[in-house]
């Protein structure tokens, strides 16, 4: 979230002028409004002013998220070459983060073994919240080639909740790009505030 | 213009350095051709014959040297000397190999002489091997390198699962991890070892993985309990079995090692051991 905030202002401007574009086009996406939001149908004047709210909050959280390195193994590679130029993440507002107190996501890329899996834990929990998972990989996913060791767990789903699931083994640099992308999607869907005061 | 100066002087060199180099290597020959010429095998490793008959005699140096030790001296996969000795030996024949260790040969009757010839210093890796069928069931293997001859030997040496056997950490200060790593997964003791504790397998784990009666899948698997707000160990649960396909193909894989033994990679150069080497470790 601060990192959100931290960059919301400079996002909004282009956001904005963005929307406006393909407003003039007038074609948008089925199920989104020329306006870019998933909340369309607002029973009162709060729930609409709750629902602008959220839309705003899930686009600057959308807009910077800060991933954790968590590279295991091979997949680790693949996890750079998203950082680097070809694939430059951080046109998607995701820079990595060496600390987990600084990110909202989190690449889990690679085996996880049983003597990994609470230090992963404890990573996790050491992330603030409004937090992600990105599980990449097939062992990450399920195990994957070891998955009947005996010393490899057999999916990070065991001990971290996961958002996205990228397959591959390892999955291409591009692959991982669009699981961000699939994440940016589901981030755009939160609705807490209207939760909040649904409650 | 110019390119075509250059290949001619190129050209006229090659004329020039031809008739020296066929001599040279008709020399070769000639001094390699009093050896019996071994039938050529399709192979892409090409054995220098020369290199393979100075580790020979360094082999049979070596059991000469250690007679209480060393009980077979062999090539496995056609050039690579491997020194099989008995397990009490391990420090000596090491220390023989590396280089002359006064406080170590202190501890020994035997005679040691300097070892200049051989300088095995480089600790390649060591590791083990587990045949249950044979009555010492563990082997651990020392591979050694020799920087100044450019040479490599094989130390194997035999034990079972309650057998120590000495460290080599006085001799070679790397053989520390190696060996901690060799008694997490078989299970092999090593005596006078530093730090003798498990290297790879997780906290608390249990068993030796690399041995033929470790199942696969282990027993314990992980997972995060909600309720404890911890990781716990439980016995493992898997939705389905390992699937091993032992389907038999109707090709043969390996035709041309239909009738070979499993021995048949090695070539015994010497033999000493009539009997086990004195003071054999009996356990029970």
């Amino acid at each position: 979230m601060l990192s959100a905030l931290r960059t919301a202002g400079a996002f909004g401007t282009r956001r904005l002028a963005s929307t406006q574009a393909i407003a003039s086009n007038s074609e948008a996406p089925k199920g989104i409004a020329t306006t870019g939001t998933p909340f369309l149908n607002p029973s009162s004047k709060a729930e609409y002013a709750l629902a602008r709210l959220d839309d705003v909050m899930n686009l600057a959280q959308r807009g910077s998220i800060w991933p954790l390195t968590f590279g295991l193994a091979c997949c680790a590679v693949e996890m750079m070459h998203f950082a680097a130029p070809r694939y430059d993440m951080d046109r998607y507002g995701v820079v990595f983060r060496a600390s987990p107190r600084q990110a909202d996501l989190i690449f889990v890329a690679g085996t996880v073994t049983n003597k990994m899996a609470p230090a992963l834990r404890r990573i996790y929990d050491q992330m603030p919240e409004a937090k992600w998972v990105i599980s990449m990989g097939s062992c990450a996913n399920g195990g994957g080639y070891y998955h009947y060791a005996y010393s490899v767990l057999r999916g990070c789903d065991r001990v971290i909740p996961v958002d996205i699931y990228v397959p591959g083994c390892p999955p291409t640099a591009e692959a991982l790009l669009y699981g961000v992308l699939q994440l940016q999607k589901k981030i755009k869907r939160k609705r807490e505030a209207q939760l909040w005061y649904r409650r | 213009m110019l390119g075509s100066v250059i290949r001619q002087a190129v050209s006229r060199q090659i004329v020039r350095n031809a008739p020296i180099s066929t001599t040279a290597v008709a020399a070769q020959t000639q001094a390699t051709g009093e050896k019996k010429e071994s039938p050529k095998k399709p192979t892409i490793w090409k054995i220098d014959e020369h290199k393979r008959e100075r580790l020979a005699n360094f082999g049979k140096y070596a059991a000469e040297c250690l007679p209480k030790f060393v009980q077979k001296v062999q090539f496995a996969a056609g050039d690579e000397l491997e020194l099989l000795i008995h397990p009490s030996g391990v420090v000596p024949v090491l220390s023989f190999l590396k280089v002359s260790f006064i406080d170590i040969i202190l501890t020994e009757p035997i005679n040691f002489q300097g070892n200049h010839s051989a300088q095995f210093t480089n600790l390649t890796f060591i590791t083990g091997m587990d045949v249950p069928t044979r009555k010492n069931r563990l082997e651990v293997i020392y591979a050694l390198y020799s920087v100044r001859f450019n040479a490599r030997v094989r130390v194997r040496t035999y034990t079972d699962e309650i057998a120590p056997i000495d460290s080599v950490t006085p001799v070679f200060k790397g053989a520390d991890w190696y060996e901690r790593e060799v008694y997490d997964m078989y299970g092999v003791w090593f005596n006078n070892h530093p730090d003798l504790r498990r290297i790879l397998t997780d906290y608390g784990f249990e068993g030796h993985p690399f041995r033929k009666d470790y199942p696969l899948s282990g027993y314990n698997e992980v997972r995060y309990d909600p309720e404890l707000k911890r990781v716990v160990y439980e016995p493992s649960e898997l939705a389905q079995e390992f699937r091993k396909f032992d389907l038999n193909t109707p090709w043969e894989q390996f035709p041309a090692f239909r009738n070979q033994s499993i021995t048949s990679g090695y070539e015994t150069i010497l033999e000493t051991a009539a009997e086990p080497a004195p003071a054999a470790p009996q356990n029970k």
